[in-house]
C-alpha cells in the first residue's frame, strides 16, 4: 500500500499547488474539520428532509457502511493491516445493541457507545493476535473470525436467538418531531451525525503523531521501530479503533433492519466492505462517503436491472455479484486509487487549468 | 486537506442526485371511509383503477425449490381475475421481491415495497423467520400484513399485532391432529423427530407432543436452514431405531433427508407437515417419487392430483392459460388458494377500501374457497385443521375424516362441504 494519503508527506505536488483563495480553509486541522462536517452535515439534514422515507432508511445504510468502512480504512489503508473479517465487528456490535437492547430500556447514546465498547474489547483481543501476523496469515485469521462467528449464535440459540435472530424495536422519533414524523428520517438523522462525528474524529487522529506512526508502521516496521514507534502497541491500537467503528456501525445495521440474525452478516458481507474501501480510495476517509454510497446503492440497482430485463431471480441474484467484480476491474484499471484518487485527479486539472 | 474540499463537495453533489433518484417522497394516505359510489384512491396503493399489493418469497437459495411457483401461481389467479373485470372495478397488481429466505433481506425488500413502491398491503410474505423480521415494522406502519405463508402461531396475535394474519393451519394443530394419527396407526412404534429450529418446527412439536405419548419418542434432531448437512441427524435418528420419523422441514430439507435415509439404508415410516408433503416438488429433488411411496402427511387444501375436484380443475384451467411452463402440484394449488381468498376478502371489504376497513372486514368475511376445512378470523387465524393423507403410486391421496381443533382444546371432525368455485373465476 504505497498509495498517496491525504497527508501524504513529501508529495511533490503540494508545493507546486496554490489553491484559489476560496477553497483556503483555517490553518488549525481540528478547526477545519470541524467547519467541512458542518456544511457537509447541513447538506445531509437538506438531503434527508426532502426525499422520501425509504431513501432515508438508504442513507441510514449508508452512514452505517461509512462508518464500518472508514474504520476499515484506517486499519487498512493507513496501517496496512488487511482484515477480511470486519463483518464479525458489525455483527458484535449489532448483537450488543440487540441484546441491550431487549433487556434494558437504556437511552441511545448509551447504546452506541455499550457497542462500541465491547467492539472495541473484541477489536483489542483479535488485535493482539494479528500484532503477530503477518500479510496472508493476517488475512486468513481474520477471514476464519468471519466464518466462525455467526455459527456462536446458532450454538447458544437462548440468548441469540438462533437463526431467528433478535428483533430490535424501532428506534422512535422524540414527541417533539410530530407524530407523523418518520422513523427512517429520524435513524437517518443519528446515523449520518454519528458518521460525521467519526469522520472528523478520525480526520484528526490521521492528522495526529498517532496517525503518523500508523503509517509510518505500514510503510516500514523497522525503521518505525528505529524512530521509536512501538510497533505492536501501534497495530492493536489501529485494530482497537477499527473494531470500534466497526461496532458502531453494527449498532446502525441493528436500527436499519430492526432484526439482528446470523444471515445479516455472511462472509461476503466482510468482502464487501473490503471492495468498499478499495473502490472508494484505500487510504481516504472521504473514499469510505464512496465505498458506503456503492454497497448500498450498486446491489439494488443490480437487482433492479434485473428485473427490468426480466431475467430470473436465480441469476438476477449473481448479477449483482456480477456487477461489483467488473466494477472493481473497471475502477481499478481507470482509478488505481479508487474513486476518490479519481476525484482528486479530476480536481487537481480543473484547479491547474 | 485543502486537496480534499473540492472533491468533498464533489462528491456530495453526486450523492445528492443519487439519493434523490433513488426514490420520490411517499405520499400521504388520503383515506375516506367506504360506502357506495365512484372508486376513489382510497388508500396507499389503491387508486380508482388498481390494487397494488406486494410479498416477499424465497425465489432463490435454500426453500426455493418448489416455493418459487407460489407466487407466479398467485400471480396467474390474479391475472383471470383481471381478465374478468377485476375487483370492484380494479385491477390488481402484484409485485413480489426475492428475499433469499434470509429475514435480513426480507427486512430490506419489504421497506422498499411499503415506503418506496407504496403497496396497499403485503399478501402472503413466505416463511416463518422471514416473516418475523417484518411483522413489527408492519404493524407500526399500519400495513396489512394478509394471509402470511407459514402456520406460525405468532400471527394470531390480535392485540399485539392487528394488522397480520395467517394463513394456514397452525402448525400446533396440525402437530396434533398428525400426532393423533400417529398414535393411533402406528401404536407402540418408537418415533423420531427431525424439526427446523425456530418458530415453524418448535410449534410443529409442540402439537405433536399433546399427543404422542414422550415415552415413545426415542429422538429430537433439529437443524437451522443455512446448514445443507443433515447427515448427522438422520444417523441420529437411525441410531435410536425410531420406526416412524416426523419431519418438521421445509420441502428441500425433506428431500435432502430422506435421500440421506436411503444412502445409510434407513427406512422409517416418514411423516411430515403440511409444508412438504408435495410429491411434485419433493420427488423432483430426488429424482421420482420411488423413495417417497407411503408418505404420510396432511393437507387443508385439495390435492392437485385429485382431478374431480371443481378447484383442481379451474386451477388447471387458469395454470394452462398463464403460467404452463410451471409443474402443476401442491404449490401451484397454494399460490392460487391464497389469492382467491384475497381476492374475496378485497370482494367485501367495499367500494373505496382503506387499510383499516380491510382488516376489519377480515374479521366478519366469509372466506370460504377451496379448503377442506372452514379458515377464520374471528377466534384463530386461518384454517382451522388438516385432512391425513398419503403418498400412494407417487400422488398425495387424501382419506378419513377432516379435523379442526385449536391449540389448546380438543380435536374434533368437519362434515361440511367445499362451496364451488365461481363460474367467473
Amino acid at each position: 500500500m504505497t498509495t498517496p494519503t491525504d497527508s501524504g508527506a513529501g508529495a511533490p505536488a503540494r508545493v507546486s499547488r496554490r489553491p484559489p483563495d476560496w477553497v483556503r480553509l483555517p490553518r488549525q486541522t481540528l478547526l477545519r474539520h470541524l467547519l467541512l462536517a458542518a456544511v457537509v452535515g447541513l447538506l445531509a439534514f437538506w438531503l434527508s428532509d426532502n426525499v422520501g422515507a425509504f431513501t432515508d432508511l438508504q442513507l441510514s445504510n449508508v452512514a452505517a457502511y461509512t462508518i464500518a468502512l472508514a474504520g476499515l480504512t484506517v486499519l487498512t489503508g493507513h496501517n496496512g493491516q488487511l482484515s477480511l473479517g470486519h463483518g464479525a465487528f458489525i455483527a458484535i456490535g449489532a448483537y450488543s445493541t440487540g441484546l441491550i437492547l431487549e433487556h434494558t430500556s437504556l437511552p441511545i447514546i448509551v447504546v452506541l457507545l455499550a457497542a462500541m465498547g465491547v467492539t472495541a474489547v473484541a477489536g483489542a483481543i483479535v488485535g493482539i493476535a494479528a500484532a503477530r501476523l503477518r500479510g496472508p496469515y493476517l488475512a486468513g485469521a481474520t477471514l476464519a473470525l468471519a466464518v466462525a462467528l455467526p455459527s456462536v449464535a446458532i450454538k447458544w440459540s437462548s440468548i441469540f436467538g438462533g437463526e431467528q435472530g433478535i428483533a430490535v424495536n424501532p428506534l422512535t422519533p422524540p414527541s417533539s418531531l410530530g407524530l407523523s414524523f418518520p422513523p427512517e428520517r429520524w435513524v437517518a438523522w443519528l446515523a449520518m451525525l454519528v458518521a460525521l462525528i467519526v469522520l472528523v474524529l478520525l480526520a484528526n487522529l490521521l492528522r495526529s503523531r498517532v496517525g503518523r506512526s500508523f503509517r509510518a508502521v505500514r510503510d516500514d516496521e523497522i525503521s518505525a521501530s528505529l524512530a521509536g514507534v512501538h510497533v505492536a502497541r501501534t497495530q492493536v491500537l489501529a485494530f482497537v479503533v477499527s473494531a470500534a467503528c466497526a461496532g458502531l456501525a453494527g449498532a446502525f445495521f441493528a436500527f436499519n433492519v430492526q432484526l439482528v440474525a446470523p444471515a445479516g452478516f455472511p462472509l461476503a458481507l466482510s468482502i464487501a466492505l473490503v471492495t468498499g474501501i478499495v473502490v472508494g480510495g484505500i487510504g481516504s476517509l472521504v473514499g469510505a462517503v464512496w465505498g458506503g454510497v456503492l454497497l448500498v446503492y450498486l446491489n439494488q440497482e443490480a437487482t433492479d436491472l434485473a428485473k427490468h430485463f426480466h431475467i430470473s431471480a436465480a441469476a438476477g441474484a449473481n448479477g449483482a455479484l456480477l456487477a461489483y467484480g467488473v466494477l472493481l476491474v473497471a475502477v481499478m484499471l481507470a482509478f488505481p486509487d479508487g474513486i476518490q484518487g479519481g476525484v482528486r485527479r479530476l480536481a487537481r486539472l480543473v484547479t491547474r487549468r | 486537506m485543502r486537496r480534499l474540499l473540492a472533491p468533498a463537495v464533489v462528491g456530495c453533489a453526486v450523492a445528492l442526485v443519487a439519493a434523490a433518484c433513488g426514490g420520490g417522497s411517499s405520499s400521504p394516505s388520503s383515506s375516506s371511509s367506504g360506502g357506495g359510489g365512484a372508486n376513489t384512491a382510497s388508500a396507499p396503493g389503491i387508486t380508482a383503477t388498481n390494487i397494488t399489493i406486494g410479498s416477499h418469497q424465497p425465489l432463490t437459495g435454500v426453500a426455493a425449490p418448489g416455493y418459487d411457483e407460489i407466487a407466479p401461481s398467485s400471480k396467474a389467479l390474479f391475472d383471470d381475475v383481471n381478465a374478468h373485470g377485476g375487483v370492484n372495478g380494479r385491477k390488481i397488481t402484484y409485485t413480489y421481491q426475492d428475499d433469499a429466505y434470509n429475514p435480513t433481506q426480507t427486512a430490506t425488500v419489504v421497506r422498499s415495497l411499503v415506503l418506496q413502491d407504496n403497496v396497499f398491503g403485503i399478501f402472503n410474505g413466505l416463511g416463518t423467520p422471514t416473516h418475523l423480521a417484518v411483522q413489527q415494522f408492519l404493524n407500526t406502519e399500519r400495513v396489512p400484513d394478509l394471509f402470511v405463508a407459514s402456520g406460525c402461531d405468532c400471527w394470531n396475535n390480535p392485540g399485539k399485532f392487528p394488522y397480520t394474519s395467517g394463513y394456514q393451519t397452525d402448525y400446533t394443530i396440525e402437530g396434533k391432529i398428525t400426532g393423533q394419527y400417529v398414535k393411533n396407526t402406528f401404536p407402540g412404534k418408537k418415533v423420531g423427530y427431525l424439526y427446523q429450529n425456530d418458530d415453524f418446527g418448535q410449534g410443529g412439536i409442540q402439537g405433536l407432543d399433546q399427543q404422542i405419548p414422550k415415552s415413545s419418542v426415542v429422538t429430537r434432531q433439529n437443524y437451522v436452514p443455512t446448514n445443507l448437512d443433515v447427515g448427522p441427524q438422520v444417523a441420529a435418528l437411525q441410531a435410536s431405531g425410531a420406526q416412524v420419523a416426523v419431519l418438521y422441514t421445509v420441502p428441500p430439507f425433506t428431500a435432502l433427508t430422506i435421500g440421506a435415509a436411503a444412502k445409510i439404508g434407513y427406512h422409517p415410516q416418514w411423516v411430515t407437515s403440511s409444508v412438504s408433503a408435495d410429491p411434485t416438488t419433493v420427488g423432483n429433488l430426488l429424482k421420482g417419487t420411488s423413495m417417497l411411496e407411503g408418505l404420510v402427511s396432511s393437507s387443508y387444501l385439495p390435492s392437485p392430483n385429485d382431478t374431480s375436484n371443481p378447484w383442481v380443475q379451474t386451477f388447471m384451467r387458469i395454470h394452462n392459460q398463464y403460467v404452463p411452463n410451471l409443474p402443476f402440484d401442491g404449490n401451484t394449488i397454494y399460490g392460487m388458494s391464497v389469492a382467491y381468498t384475497f381476492v374475496k376478502l378485497m370482494q367485501q371489504a367495499g367500494t373505496n377500501p382503506t387499510r383499516q376497513s380491510v382488516v376489519n372486514a377480515l374479521k366478519t368475511a366469509n372466506l370460504a374457497g377451496p379448503g377442506l376445512v372452514p379458515i377464520s378470523y374471528s377466534s384463530t387465524s386461518g384454517f382451522t385443521g388438516v385432512q391425513m393423507g398419503t403418498i400412494t403410486g407417487g400422488k398425495f391421496v387424501l382419506s378419513g375424516p377432516r379435523f379442526t381443533a385449536t391449540d389448546n382444546g380438543p380435536i374434533g371432525t368437519f362434515n361440511g362441504t367445499q362451496p364451488p368455485p365461481p363460474s367467473n373465476l
